[in-house]
């Protein structure tokens, strides 16, 4: 967090040891914490949610309903109905960034999604189940995919490798995408947060000019709380598209 | 009875409107979102694919002792890569050929 009058916006991200001598010794840092705070909100929402099991729902299963069926209408719309058997992958996908995202936006956490390890873990998993699921569907017909129908074939030492280079930047591109729009995010935070306590620092003139900053900063929480839900959709859709492209023969 | 049943008549009706309305307003507010979604899109697909191709470049460099001759020749396919992918997110649905 920013300190005096130097700005270190990076300093938010660096992962150190918490709860004491047990986190020492097992080198648990926050991420993982956050990570399981997540799955637990993010399980304690639904299960709490549908306890009630009303056939009209009051306002907490409501909200756990409609979470279900966005994400189920996602999946179903984009794969076609084969994505049901997908549904619960992309569920856990959506919801454990999401709530990482919004988690990241309360004061003193930690975004867990703004480290490309974890955007890149979630995104090669991803990759992975496209390609076994490909492999499970289509055979040794996923290989064809490589060469764009209709094209000469004395383009091919040309175009496959531009496929094959355009098909091995999708985690690439998915794991950047997640974490540049979070780093950005708390990069920002952090800089106009510093201006404040800066221009706080000089005096009355600088007291009124603070309020410039703070109230940029009210306005980037809420492109954030966008931002957050957005990124988290664009990780989940295009999981659909790669698991449709996967299922389709 | 009769009258706990038209309130609860009503409760349905009110429920269904409410239930329906965001059904109704599905429509454009899901449009606006994927085409958000695109614009989100675009940039890094473009990134990634010159990433993997410099990447993968200096890493076959790396391996087989050719300087720099991998990557400057998947600099370029990796761009390429990029180029394909960004089309591939703006191409009309209509077009034929691999999806």
């Amino acid at each position: 967090m920013a300190g005096g009058s130097s700005i270190d916006v990076l300093g938010q991200f660096e992962l150190h040891p918490v709860i004491g001598g047990l986190g020492q010794a097992l080198r648990l840092s926050q991420s993982p914490i956050y990570m399981a705070v997540a799955v637990c909100l993010v399980l304690a929402f639904l299960y709490y949610g549908m306890k009630p099991k009303a056939v009209v729902p009051g306002r907490f299963q409501a909200a756990a309903e409609i979470c279900y069926e966005f994400v189920r209408n996602l999946a179903v719309d984009t794969i076609g109905p084969e994505g049901v058997a997908f549904f619960p992958f992309i569920f856990a996908l959506f919801f454990f960034i999401l709530a990482g995202n919004y988690l990241g936006l309360l004061p003193f956490s930690f975004t867990f999604t703004s480290h490309i390890a974890v955007t890149f873990a979630l995104a090669m998993m991803v990759f992975l189940v496209a390609i076994i699921v490909s492999l499970k569907v289509q055979g040794l017909k996923f290989f064809a995919h490589f060469m764009p129908a209709g094209a000469p074939v004395a383009l091919a030492p040309l175009l496959v490798p531009i496929e094959i280079l355009s098909f091995l930047s999708r985690p690439v591109s998915l794991s950047i995408r997640l974490f540049a729009n979070m780093v950005a995010g708390h990069v920002m935070f952090d800089i106009f947060a510093s201006f404040v306590i800066m221009l706080a620092g000089l005096g009355f003139v600088g007291d009124v000019l603070a309020v410039g900053p703070l109230v940029i900063n009210v306005a980037l929480m809420g492109l954030e709380l966008l931002v957050g839900v957005l990124q988290a959709y664009v990780f989940a859709i295009l999981t659909c598209i790669y698991l449709r492209e996967a299922v389709a023969h | 009875m009769d009258e706990d049943k038209t309130s609860f008549e009503e409760r349905l009706r009110a429920a269904e409107t409410r239930h329906g309305k965001p059904v109704v307003e599905a429509g454009p507010d899901r449009e606006d979102k994927s085409l958000m979604a695109m614009a989100a899109r675009a940039g890094t697909e473009m990134v990634g694919g010159l990433l993997v191709g410099v990447l993968l470049g200096w890493g076959l460099d790396r391996w087989l002792h050719f300087r720099a001759l991998f990557l400057v020749v998947f600099a370029l396919l990796g761009g390429a890569a990029g180029v394909v992918n960004v089309w591939r997110l703006v191409k009309p649905p209509d077009d034929l050929g691999k999806s």
